[in-house]
């Protein structure tokens, strides 16, 4: 398939050349446009975000309101922090004018004043080449006042965070922003309604917003024959873990993952079984190696497989991986990066991590298997935001499947070791 | 405290946001880039610019990994350990450099020279095992390549 979301160009990330291949015509084209078309032409396309929830673009888009005397934003989501997703880093170094054209797009539809580009921290590096993009599409008019000669003026900065996972979460972003600790907030009221200093906010992924410059070049009808019917157009799918060629490959959705493995990732080293797979970010349930057959890259299927898409960060763990030590370190994230707020959260993650550890560490007993899914069953939709099921997910789907795995790890009683010695 | 340069920055930033307290974050990293650190003189500081509770800055100081609110080692190593690392040898890589380091995860050399952390997916699932020292990022490593990183900083 044709890559459009990171084309194989050399020196994209140069205005010259990103304007040289059609860069910002679609912005033109948008600014010629209703803003409510614009909206429209994104609704009708069938772009889901990229971020993790799959959550219908244009429609997040209508909920902004129309008539209001209050200033409106949009956070452009680069926290990029879920263990096995790097996606945005190759939008941010090799293809930045996308996202700002975007930006300045979905900007455009929704009226929007000031949208800050949210990235890590972490991402320094990265940071400093989209501010050379931003520097660069302000001096050529792209964005600031009266943008190409139209009556639309808007402002885009970028936001460095400070090493917080949680602050890819939507509300906490917002509250970073607002210069505070990553907290999540209660929804209702949703950030359309009360967002950034409770004005109509709207948050969208770097790779969401770097979909609609296509849309708008070449009409909804085009975008939503590409891929998956109900999850359509090119989808960045990040491999990596027990694979030959890991690495950020486009591709239109509903790729078979058996086919992303060995066709794009090159297969797994000395042809090894694969025991799991994570398909989309730590925070997606596991999938067994043999239930891959026909599941597919796309929101559908990966449900219908019990997982889901995520952040599209596959993780492949080949036979003869330690599942118990994989889960014991993805505890230890949620745990780290658990913001504190509400106590199931907060107090179940440490002992979803100490439980396992146990188990690590060839301590564990055959009741602590049911012990972990009490812990994780009671943190999952007893939280504000969206962590704590992600910390319970990963524990319930591997002990559904891999119980087996727990078993053969629990301590040996007493009993048994004593007839161990004897013998 | 923080210097004219980023006073001056710091103003240039007001208009895009609607309170001086969304100017928290952009000023403790000014203050972390001049010393290195986040002193609690320095936290005062950016409480009585903006105008912010000083209960506030230490409350953000403290909730985000990437500031220090105490010196940290001339070279900051950051070894991912998450899955991905992980599954591509992660473990060999904080073994050899607290083997060559002579200190262990979390710790400061008596110099202070060296502090190494474990951190939490940094992006490089790809290229990975990896490790960060400072805003650079050291890809596809092996325990070679972690000796000539050694060797390289050593110098500087």
């Amino acid at each position: 398939m044709e890559k459009y979301i990171l084309p194989e160009i050399r020196d994209l990330q140069k205005i010259d050349v990103y304007e040289a291949h059609g860069g910002y015509s679609a912005l033109r084209k948008a600014l010629q446009m209703k803003p409510e078309a614009v909206t429209d032409e994104v609704k009708k396309s069938g772009l889901r975000g990229r971020g993790g929830a799959c959550f219908p673009t244009g429609l997040k888009w209508t909920f902004m309101p129309k008539h209001t005397t209050m200033k409106k934003y949009l956070c452009v989501n680069g926290d990029e922090s879920e263990p096995g997703t790097f996606k945005d880093r190759q939008i941010f170094e090799f293809n930045p004018h996308l996202m700002i054209e975007g930006t300045l797009i979905a900007a455009y539809a929704m009226g929007v004043s000031v949208s800050y580009i949210y990235v890590r921290g972490e991402y320094a590096k990265w940071i400093k080449m989209i501010e050379q993009a931003l520097h660069d599409a302000y001096a050529k008019g792209y964005v600031g006042q009266k943008i190409l000669g139209s009556e639309f003026s808007t402002e885009v900065l970028v936001h460095k965070g400070a090493g917080a996972y949680i602050c890819g979460e939507e509300s906490a972003l917002m509250n970073s922003i607002e210069g505070g600790r990553g907290y999540p907030r209660f929804r209702p009221p949703f950030p359309a309604q009360f967002g950034l200093w409770g004005c109509p906010t709207t948050i969208n992924n770097v790779e969401t917003i770097s979909n609609v410059p296509l849309i708008i070049n070449n009409g909804w009808e085009w975008y939503s024959r590409i891929g998956a019917a109900k999850h359509p157009g090119p989808i960045l799918v990040g491999v990596s873990g027990h694979v030959n060629k890991p690495g950020v490959y486009e591709m239109p959705t509903g790729v078979p993952l058996l086919d992303i493995i060995h066709k794009y990732a090159g297969g797994v080293p000395e042809n090894k079984a694969i025991k799991a797979v994570i398909p989309g970010g730590s925070s997606t349930m596991v999938l067994r190696g043999e239930q891959l057959e026909g599941v597919c890259m796309d929101a559908e299927s990966l449900r219908a497989a019990g997982s889901s898409v995520g952040t599209a960060g596959l993780i492949v763990m080949d036979e003869d991986t330690d599942l118990i030590k994989v889960l014991t370190r993805i505890a230890q994230f949620y745990y780290h990066e658990s913001c504190g707020q509400c106590t199931p959260c907060r107090e179940g993650t440490v002992w979803l991590w100490k439980v396992l550890k146990r188990f690590e560490d060839g301590d564990g007993k055959v009741e602590d298997i049911d012990l972990l899914m009490d812990v994780a069953n009671n943190i999952e939709g007893n939280t504000i935001c969206a962590l704590g099921d992600a910390a319970a997910w990963p524990v319930q789907s591997m002990i559904r499947l891999f119980r087996d795995e727990f078993e053969k790890r629990v301590k040996a009683p007493e009993s048994k070791r004593a007839e161990a010695v004897a013998v | 405290m923080l210097s004219e340069q980023n006073l001056k920055k710091l103003d240039g930033l007001k208009k895009y946001y609607k309170t001086s307290q969304a100017l928290v974050l952009p000023a403790l990293w000014m203050a972390q880039q001049e010393q290195g650190f986040i002193s609690e003189e320095a936290m005062k500081h950016v409480s009585q610019l903006l105008n912010v509770p000083y209960g506030h800055i230490l409350g953000v100081v403290t909730f985000y990994t990437m500031f220090h609110s105490k010196p940290i080692g001339k070279h900051h190593i950051e070894v991912c350990t998450n899955v991905s690392c992980m599954l591509r040898g992660s473990g060999r890589i904080v073994e050899h450099l607290e083997q060559r380091l002579g200190i262990k995860m979390g710790e400061t050399s008596k110099d202070k020279k060296w502090t190494l952390s474990e951190t939490e997916c940094m992006g490089s699932c790809g290229t990975a095992p990896m490790v960060a020292v400072g805003e650079e990022y050291y890809e596809n490593l092996t325990p070679e390549q972690v000796d000539k990183i050694l060797a390289e900083l050593e110098g500087k």
